[in-house]
């Protein structure tokens, strides 16, 4: 009963939470709607099962997305930000409705239906090096699927590094701000490395501590108590590639010494996990904080 | 009905949601944000799939975390690219 | 009877979240909404928490949610001096054009 109530509560505060964010009149009402969406949706996630999910989610949808949507709505500094009412396309609402029901249909029997891929990735477990699930398939069974993603973070920075904004004027900070920011900081740093090396163990991970570590350093640096980033700072460069090249470094040698590509020896694989995670974290983070912070020249100078 | 059809229900419902919004906002912005709100809806798909089962599937978890950074990265990137794109607009109308 | 005396006080809790929600949809400006929402934020999670310490099983589940609670009052207090302030200044702003 209990359990109902609760499942009813979050499926109908997301749905509205959903439509709103979708129709309501202003954009910026728009974008606060989508934050509390996310926020909502890491939730959703530990009631799914999903810790690691709600903490990547808790750091990244709610935290980074809302930052990265609030500074792009302050610089477009759009003056026609209502919703245009377009004439509603039936024809189009009536296609979708269809569609709505043909994939309820398709999914409704997927509840049933079960998956060997579980008991699979328990019996190979001991061998993975790590010992939680999660940990297990991102950075050893299915490794690809990391340095692959590390390489479209990689590409996005390159792509937004590509186009000049205009910079705007980050407002003087205020001294309490200052000061919770600088108590903040190191409580972040600590808890990020906590996650970070809870991942082998329990949910948490090299995503989640990136994402936890990212939002401090956004806070600091819209605090401004840390300088510009600055493409030219030796430091970032290095932080940002690091990630990707130990990632490649680690297949490379795994082909040419051992068995095939990111095949890891048994001896080494917990070691070589850890410290993949320990440069995918510091990537992840420095990115992020590229991405939503970053060094903004002029247009038109 | 139980939780996980509940779940997966609203996973659709979100993906046509967001698609929907999609044809109607002209904004970019708010464009961006639909598509958000649809990947989420396949999101939530792939997270109620995983636990549909006493043990909960940990391949599924594990490409819906990697699906989360990836989108922010595109919504990042995305959002950069309609920011210039307005500036330049205002700089061309002066 | 200590598992009624923390549903007592979690009711309690939940009654200034409910009071604070009210207070946020139905106070006319600002100020007084930011005062209705802070003292759901420190009051009723206080309560909340406090309530669940009574029932939690070990020392370490009461320290996380001690310390989950200083944070969130920390955060919420200056938060809402932001708001309070971005408010007062367009208020100024607000005047000065009138």
């Amino acid at each position: 009963m209990t359990d109902w109530l609760f499942d009813g509560v979050l499926v109908s505060l997301l749905l509205a939470l959903a439509i709103a964010s979708i129709f309501t009149k202003h954009l910026f009402n728009s974008i606060m709607l989508y934050i509390a969406f996310g926020l909502l949706l890491a939730i959703t996630w530990a009631r799914l099962g999903a810790v690691d999910l709600a903490l990547a989610e808790a750091a990244i949808g709610a935290g980074i997305t809302g930052v990265l949507l609030l500074s792009a709505y302050a610089q477009s500094n759009s003056d026609n930000d209502q919703l245009q009412k377009r004439q509603m396309p039936w024809l189009a609402f009536a296609f979708l409705i269809l569609i709505l029901i043909w994939l309820i249909q398709a999914v409704w029997s997927l509840a049933g239906h079960s998956t060997t891929l579980i008991d699979l990735s328990q019996q190979a477990l001991p061998e993975s090096g790590v010992s939680h699930p999660t940990t297990a398939v991102l950075l050893n069974f299915r490794a690809w699927d990391t340095l692959l993603e590390l390489g479209v973070l990689l590409l996005a920075f390159l792509g937004a590094r590509q186009l000049a904004i205009q910079p705007y004027k980050l407002p003087t900070s205020w001294p309490l701000l200052t000061v919770w920011s600088q108590i903040l900081a190191p409580i972040i740093v600590v808890v990020g490395g906590y996650i970070l090396w809870r991942g082998t163990s329990a949910p948490g991970g090299a995503f989640q501590a990136g994402a936890l570590l990212a939002a401090g350093a956004i806070l600091l640096r819209l605090t401004q108590i840390i300088p510009p980033l600055s493409w030219h700072s030796l430091w970032l460069r290095g932080l940002v590639l690091m990630g990707v090249s130990l990632f490649i470094l680690v297949a490379a040698a795994t082909a040419f010494w051992g068995d095939a590509w990111l095949q890891y020896p048994l001896a080494f694989n917990g070691l070589l996990i850890f410290s993949i995670e320990i440069a995918a974290t510091l990537s992840i983070a420095a990115t992020l904080t590229w991405l939503v912070v970053g060094e903004r020249r002029t247009l038109h100078p | 009905m139980t939780a996980i059809q509940l779940y997966l229900c609203l996973g659709v419902s979100l993906w046509v949601l967001g698609s929907l919004g999609l044809l109607l906002a002209k904004n970019f912005i708010r464009r961006i944000i639909n598509i958000n709100i649809s990947g989420n809806g396949v999101f939530m798909v792939m997270v109620a799939l995983a636990s549909r089962e006493e043990t909960i599937d940990p391949v599924l978890q594990a490409l819906v975390v990697t699906g989360l950074v990836v989108a922010v990265c595109a919504t990042a990137f995305a959002l950069r690219l309609s920011v210039a794109y307005a500036q330049s607009k205002q700089v061309s109308e002066r | 009877m200590i598992e009624w005396l923390s549903f007592v006080v979690i009711s309690a809790g939940v009654f200034f979240f409910i009071a604070g929600t009210v207070g946020l949809i139905r106070f006319p400006d600002a100020y007084s909404r930011l005062h209705a929402i802070t003292k759901a934020d420190t009051l009723g999670l206080g309560l909340v928490i406090f309530g669940l310490i009574m029932q939690a099983d070990s020392l370490r589940n009461v320290i996380v949610m001690l310390s989950i609670w200083l944070l969130m009052m920390a955060s919420a207090a200056t938060a809402c001096q932001l708001l309070a302030r971005y408010q007062q200044q367009s208020d100024k702003e607000m005047q000065r054009d009138d």
